[in-house]
């Protein structure tokens, strides 16, 4: 097991660069969610860890040893793919053994560790069944043996849940996230979707543009979001953005928008320039008869205990998040008020969050 | 109404069609090839005889012909022989002849086998080979060079006969085994690189990542994960590439005489006493139709699948 380190790494593709000059520290036994809209960069960014890319510029450590230009064999890390690649033409017990056969283990250690394995995913009563008989989640749990097998320094997961139905990934999203607790390996593990990355992870670095705009642990990037991407990405809805056409200035803590008054967290840094997004989630939002930002009702959505309600208003649409017992109709003349003073301003200039008392 | 089938299932009246049409395709195929099986079990007196004899009395005598050298003599001489120790020296005595000696038809047939094999062997191996490097890697040029490849089979290989005659004399290739699997390997090459690079195009490259990830180098991965998937159309490669070198006529009259010759070549020269033995050239294409029959039998499954060109996969 060991700590992972990215330094300034960069990879481009012709004129594209899919990762722009990235850092990284991974912790020893760390659960590390790479999270992004596809197309970030997140997957590019794992597999030149894995040693299946190999980088334009910047350094790759495992542990103290630099791997950057290593091929993948010589790197003692684990892989498992979004499509498994389970060899077809072998059985689980050997698609298991695979890896083991090549580092030279005795036959006797081989089955060893292979049963422990498959005892571990219970997957040992179907070991010497062929691939193409297994379903989608033993395919996952064999892929997921193969790469346990090796003990290798670290584990890496390209969407290892991405096929499989609803159902399904929920059940093997607690089971993976107890395997790590008994094993305790450093994983990697890249996502588009934001729920898995919130209840797997140890820490997330949230990804955009071959960028990584922030890493930290999953409640600080959802309440304390470092730019307004990150902020739209993550949450259910995301996060509601308000233009103002005012600066903000140090010390100021509230700003009329259309007549209405938002208390916003006392600001410990000033705006570039006069253009500024105010940064509100859904649940920071409620209906109101008499006061707030005046709409209509555009739709509702329920989700079972809470109810979404999209609000048309002058300054575009807005999500609200509400308990169930809100009564809202379509097309219903409605006010929308802020809850508390939940409130971040992103610098329109930047993107990113300026400093307040509330997110330092 | 019959409703309990399936609007995608062929009429019984399309599938007795179909049958039909297959039956009259089958026996018009099989037609010259059973003539020429029967051919073979006929005497040289029935095998020419006008009208053709459909009914006749089977006779071993091609098949005796065909493996031996044979001498006539006069009654005399057969009367003070002892008297013939197996059957098939009955048979030649039995037409005022005695044997002297195996004729050459094995050696030819061996050298079919080993210039057949051969060059299937080295056409699928290096057309494996090729044909990953041009699926997976940025090989500059690829598309100049896929096409140049193919740009081989845009015309007959004998319009090269001459060029090849002369450069063969000059290398010392002709009439050797090398030279014949080299020649085979070169024509058959291209349509394996092609076919097999369709099969490759079709398996996730994440199989030999995932090899490569588990400790093997990307050759290792190649044989040990690559290849046994592709086994699909190295099947069917390997039956193109073996009835093309199997047949091939024109190049093994031209290059070959004595150490080399295929079977091919000498079959039709198999002479009898007054004109052609045609018994004994009936065995011998019988005998040269069974490798390839059994090839290919062996291979069927694969075949099968594989002529989809790898438009379905499992």
């Amino acid at each position: 097991m060991s700590q992972i380190k990215i330094v300034n790494l960069q990879k481009s593709f012709g004129d594209f660069t899919a990762v722009k000059n990235s850092n990284l520290t991974i912790n020893d036994k760390e659960f590390f969610v790479l999270l992004g809209p596809s197309g970030c960069g997140k997957t590019t960014t794992l597999r030149m860890i894995a040693g299946l890319e190999l980088p334009t510029s910047g350094e790759i450590y495992l542990g103290d040893e630099e791997v950057g230009m290593l091929r993948a064999s010589e790197r003692d890390i684990a892989f498992v793919f979004q499509l498994f690649a389970l060899y077809p033409h072998m059985n689980v017990r050997n698609n298991l053994s695979f890896p083991l056969k090549m580092q030279g283990y005795k036959k006797s250690d081989i089955k060893n560790r292979v049963e422990e394995a498959a005892k571990l995913l219970r997957i040992d009563h179907i070991l010497n069944s062929n691939i193409s008989s297994l379903s989608g989640g033993d395919r996952q749990r064999v892929a997921l043996g193969r790469a346990l097998v090796r003990r290798p320094k670290a584990f890496l997961m390209d969407e290892p849940l991405g096929t499989l139905d609803a159902e399904f990934r929920e059940l093997m999203c607690l089971e993976l996230k107890k395997l790590h607790l008994d094993i305790g390996a450093t994983t990697v593990y890249v996502t588009h979707d934001q729920l898995e990355a919130m209840s797997l992870a140890d820490r997330i670095a949230v990804m955009d543009g071959g960028e990584i705009l922030q890493a930290d642990e999953p409640n600080i990037i959802y309440n304390k979001p470092k730019t307004k991407f990150v902020a739209s990405f993550i949450g259910s809805p995301g996060m509601n953005f308000f233009e103002v056409d005012e600066g903000i200035s140090k010390d100021q803590s509230f700003v009329n928008i259309e007549g209405t008054k938002f208390n916003i967290p006392k600001q410990l840094e000033e705006s570039k320039g006069s253009k500024n997004f105010f940064g509100i989630r859904p649940e920071n939002l409620t209906l109101s008869n008499n006061e707030g930002l005046k709409g209509s009702v555009f739709g509702v959505e329920y989700l079972g205990s809470r109810k979404i309600i999209t609000v048309k208003t002058s300054l575009g649409e807005i999500k609200v998040k509400t308990d169930i017992s809100v009564n809202a109709k379509l097309n219903e003349n409605v006010q929308v008020k802020p809850l508390n003073n939940n409130i971040i301003i992103f610098d329109g200039e930047t993107d990113k969050s300026l400093n307040s008392e509330f997110i330092k | 109404m019959d409703t309990s089938r399936s609007y995608l299932e062929p009429s019984s009246f399309s599938k007795k069609m179909a049958a039909a049409i297959i039956i009259v395709y089958a026996v018009i195929t099989l037609i010259p090839i059973s003539w020429m099986v029967m051919t073979s079990f006929k005497n040289v007196d029935s095998a020419i005889s006008y009208p053709p004899e459909v009914l006749f009395e089977p006779s071993l005598e091609g098949y005796v012909n065909l493996f031996t050298n044979r001498s006539r003599q006069s009654q005399e001489y057969l009367d003070s022989l002892p008297p013939p120790e197996n059957w098939y020296e009955e048979l030649v005595r039995s037409r005022e002849m005695v044997i002297t000696g195996p004729s050459k038809f094995l050696g030819r047939y061996s050298n079919s086998m080993i210039i057949g094999f051969g060059s299937t062997f080295a056409s699928v191996f290096l057309g494996a080979l090729a044909a990953y490097a041009f699926s997976r890697f940025r090989v500059p040029l690829k598309d100049d060079l896929l096409f140049f490849i193919l740009s081989t089979r845009m015309f007959p290989p004998i319009a090269v006969a001459v060029p090849i005659f002369i450069m063969y004399r000059k290398l010392g290739l002709g009439d050797t085994h090398l030279g014949m699997i080299i020649l085979y390997t070169v024509v058959n090459l291209s349509l394996a690189v092609w076919l097999l690079k369709g099969f490759m195009d079709e398996i996730p490259k994440e199989y030999e990542e995932a090899a490569m990830i588990d400790g093997y180098s990307r050759l290792q991965a190649f044989f040990k994960v690559v290849l046994p998937q592709a086994m699909t159309g190295i099947a069917a490669t390997a039956i193109f590439c073996m009835i093309f070198s199997w047949n091939e006529y024109a190049f093994a009259v031209l290059l070959t005489q004595f150490n080399a010759q295929t079977a091919p070549p000498f079959i039709p020269t198999i002479i009898g006493e007054g004109g052609l033995d045609w018994p004994a050239i009936g065995a011998g294409t019988t005998l040269f139709l069974l490798p390839v029959m059994i090839f290919t039998i062996i291979l069927r499954k694969h075949l099968l699948r594989g002529i989809t060109f790898g438009a379905v996969r499992k």
